[in-house]
C-alpha cells in the first residue's frame, strides 16, 4: 500500500469519527431541548383538551383532536385568576418602581456625590448581600404582622423592594460615565439631580432595563414571601393562586383547567423573554443567581 | 457646590435605602438571634419565660427536622454534582455547534423564566398515577417493559428521583449559561496550539478547557451548595404545601412551617432552624473556599 492510499484511509477515519462525534453531540442537544420542552408542550396541548377526552385517556395522547377554548374560560371564570393575575401586576409594578428609584439615587450618591464616609457605608451595603432571606423573613412576618399589614399590598410589597446587587451594578455603570460630561454641566449651571435625570440615567439605560427585567421576573415568580403574609385570596399572587387553584380550585381534578391556568400564568414572562432574549440573558449571566 | 451642601444630598439619596435596609435587613439580622435564645416566646402575648438554648435543643430533637435535614442534604449531594456535570457537557457540546447554538441556548433558558409552582403542577401530573391514569411518565416505562410506580404518593425514592429531576430542571439554564460563557471566552490560542502538538481530545479538555474555566465550575458549585440548602418551592410545586405528611420537607419548609400555617405560631424555633441552616451553609462555603485554593486556576 502507497503512502498515499495510507493517507487517504487516515482520512476517511477521521472524517467518519467527527460525523460520529457530531450525531452524538446533537443527539444530546435534541435530547435535553425535548426535556425541556416537554412539559411546556404538554401544558398547553391539555389545556386545549376538554374535561371529558382528557379523562378518557388512560394513555394520554400527545395531540389534540378536538381542541376547546372551554378550560380557558373556566380558569378566568371559576377561579379568580383574573384577580391573581392584576395582583401580582400591581405588586410587580409597584415593586420594581420604588426599587428603582431608590437604587437609582443611592447608585448616585456613591458614584457622583462626595462625603465622609463614603467607602464605608458602600462597604457595609455590599456586605448585606450576605444575607441570607431565610435569616430576615421571620423578623420582618413578625414586624407586618405586628403593624397589621397581613394581607394588604404594602405589607406584599415593602420587604420586597430591597435589592443591594442593583446598586452595585447601577454604581459600576454610573461610574463609567466621563467626568467631563459633569464638568460641562457644571459650567452651564446644572444642579446634580437634574444632571442625574438628564445625563446619567439615559446613558445608563441599557443597563436600568436589565435590572428592570430581572426584578420583574423575580416579582413575577416570588413565592415564599406572599405565601407567609397573605391567607386571604383577594391578595395572592400567581404562585399562590396556583398553589390555590390545585389544592381547592376546580374540584373533581379539573387538569385540562389547571392547565389553562399554568399557561396564563407561565405566558407573560416567556413572551418578555423571547422579545428581551438578549438583554435577559446577559443580565442574568452579569447578575441572576437562581439554584 | 461646597462640601457641606454635597453631603446633604448625598444623605438625602441614601436615605431610602437606608430606611429599607435597615427595616428589613438589619435589624431583622440581630433580631432573629434574640428571637432563636428566648424560651416559650408566645406569640399572642410576645412574652417569654428565659434566655438559653432551648429553642436549639428543641429543633434538633424534633424528627421533622432530622427528616428535613436528611432531604435536604439527599437533594445537595445529588443535585449539585449531577446538575453541574449535565451543565458541563451541554456547554461543551453546544460550543462546538456554532449554527444552532442560539436556538439551543434560547430553548434552555426557557425554565429560567417560568413560575416553579405552575411547571411544578405539570411536573407533578405527569409524573402522578391516579385511578383514571398512569400519568405520562409510566405509559412510557411500561412502553419499556417496567411497572408503574407512583412518583408523588409512592416510595420515598420515586419521590426523591422527581425532586431531584425537577430541581435540575430548574437549576440547569443558570448553569448552563454561565458555563457557556466561560467556555467562549477561553482564547483560542491553546486550542491552536494544541492542535500543532496533536494533544488527543481528553487531554485538550484537562489540561486547557477545564482548568480556564475552573472559577466559573467553582463558582457554580458554591452557589449551587447555597440554593440547594435552601430548596423549598420546588417541593411545594410536586408535592403540595403540606411538605411534612409527604415527608418531603426541607430545612427551609420546616422554618416556614414552624412560622405559619397549621403547625405555625413559633418564631423562636423557626429562629434557631434558620440559625443552623445558616451555620450549616456558612461552613459548607468556607470548606468549598479552602478547596478551591487547592484546586481552582486563577489567572
Amino acid at each position: 500500500m502507497s503512502d498515499n492510499d495510507n493517507l487517504v484511509q487516515i482520512e476517511k477515519k477521521d472524517k467518519a469519527n467527527r460525523v460520529l462525534s457530531d450525531i452524538l453531540r446533537y443527539l444530546l442537544l435534541i435530547f435535553w431541548a425535548i426535556i425541556v420542552l416537554f412539559p411546556f408542550y404538554w401544558m398547553i396541548i391539555t389545556s386545549f383538551k376538554s374535561y371529558s377526552s382528557y379523562n378518557s385517556e388512560f394513555v394520554p395522547r400527545l395531540v389534540v383532536t378536538s381542541p376547546t377554548l372551554q378550560n380557558y374560560v373556566s380558569a378566568f371564570t371559576e377561579v379568580p385568576l383574573g384577580r391573581y393575575l392584576l395582583n401580582t401586576l400591581i405588586f410587580t409594578a409597584i415593586t420594581t418602581i420604588l426599587m428603582l428609584v431608590i437604587i437609582i439615587l443611592s447608585a448616585f450618591a456613591f458614584s457622583r456625590l462626595d462625603f465622609p464616609g463614603k467607602n464605608l457605608v458602600f462597604g457595609l451595603f455590599l456586605s448585606l448581600m450576605m444575607i441570607p432571606n431565610e435569616l430576615v423573613i421571620i423578623t420582618n412576618y413578625v414586624t407586618i404582622t405586628n403593624l397589621h399589614m397581613r394581607n394588604s399590598f404594602p405589607g406584599l410589597i415593602l420587604p420586597s423592594v430591597m435589592a443591594v446587587f442593583y446598586i452595585y451594578l447601577l454604581k459600576e455603570n454610573f461610574e463609567q460615565i466621563p467626568d467631563e460630561l459633569y464638568k460641562a454641566a457644571k459650567v452651564d449651571g446644572t444642579s446634580d439631580l437634574r444632571y442625574l435625570w438628564r445625563v446619567m440615567i439615559p446613558i445608563s439605560k441599557p443597563t436600568i432595563i436589565t435590572i428592570i427585567i430581572l426584578k420583574v421576573i423575580e416579582c413575577w415568580n416570588s413565592y415564599v414571601w406572599p405565601r407567609l403574609i397573605t391567607d386571604n385570596s383577594a391578595y395572592f399572587l400567581v404562585s399562590n393562586g396556583i398553589q390555590e387553584i390545585r389544592e381547592n380550585g376546580f374540584g373533581r381534578d379539573n387538569i385540562p383547567a389547571m392547565m389553562a391556568a399554568v399557561v396564563a400564568i407561565s405566558l407573560p414572562l416567556i413572551i418578555l423573554f423571547l422579545i428581551f432574549r438578549r438583554k435577559i440573558m446577559d443580565g442574568v449571566a452579569r447578575g441572576g443567581t437562581k439554584g | 457646590m461646597n462640601d457641606k451642601k454635597q453631603t446633604l444630598l448625598a444623605l438625602i439619596c441614601l436615605l431610602p435605602a437606608i430606611l429599607f435596609l435597615g427595616v428589613f435587613m438589619v435589624y431583622p439580622m440581630i433580631d432573629v438571634f434574640t428571637y432563636s435564645l428566648e424560651e416559650g416566646y408566645n406569640f399572642a402575648s410576645q412574652s417569654y419565660f428565659g434566655i438559653g438554648k432551648y429553642n436549639y435543643s428543641y429543633v434538633l430533637h424534633d424528627p421533622y427536622f432530622i427528616r428535613a435535614l436528611k432531604n435536604t442534604f439527599f437533594i445537595v449531594l445529588i443535585t449539585v454534582p449531577l446538575s453541574t456535570i449535565i451543565a458541563l457537557i451541554i456547554s461543551l457540546a453546544l460550543s462546538s455547534v456554532p449554527k444552532l447554538k442560539e436556538l439551543f441556548q434560547t430553548i434552555y433558558f426557557l425554565p429560567y423564566v417560568t413560575n416553579t409552582l405552575a411547571v411544578g403542577l405539570v411536573f407533578m401530573i405527569l409524573f402522578r398515577k391516579t385511578a383514571y391514569t398512569d400519568g405520562m411518565i409510566n405509559v412510557l416505562i411500561n412502553a419499556f417493559g417496567g411497572e408503574s410506580i407512583d412518583f408523588i404518593d409512592g416510595p420515598y425514592a420515586a419521590k426523591m428521583f422527581v425532586m431531584c429531576l425537577y430541581t435540575i430542571w430548574v437549576v440547569l439554564p443558570f448553569k448552563i449559561l454561565i458555563l457557556t460563557s466561560a467556555l467562549a471566552s477561553v482564547d483560542p490560542i491553546y486550542y491552536k496550539a494544541a492542535q500543532i502538538d496533536a494533544t488527543p481530545r481528553w487531554r485538550v479538555f484537562t489540561r486547557i478547557t477545564l482548568p480556564m474555566i475552573s472559577p466559573m465550575v467553582f463558582y457554580l458549585v458554591i452557589t449551587g451548595f447555597i440554593g440547594a440548602f435552601k430548596a423549598y418551592s420546588d417541593e411545594v410545586a410536586l408535592f403540595g404545601t403540606d411538605l411534612n405528611a409527604a415527608g418531603m420537607n426541607t430545612i427551609v419548609g420546616y422554618i416556614y412551617d414552624m412560622l405559619y400555617g397549621n403547625s405555625g405560631g413559633y418564631p423562636s424555633y423557626a429562629s434557631a432552624a434558620a440559625i443552623i441552616l445558616f451555620a450549616i451553609v456558612l461552613t459548607i462555603t468556607v470548606i468549598n473556599l479552602l478547596v478551591s485554593r487547592k484546586t481552582v486556576f486563577y489567572r
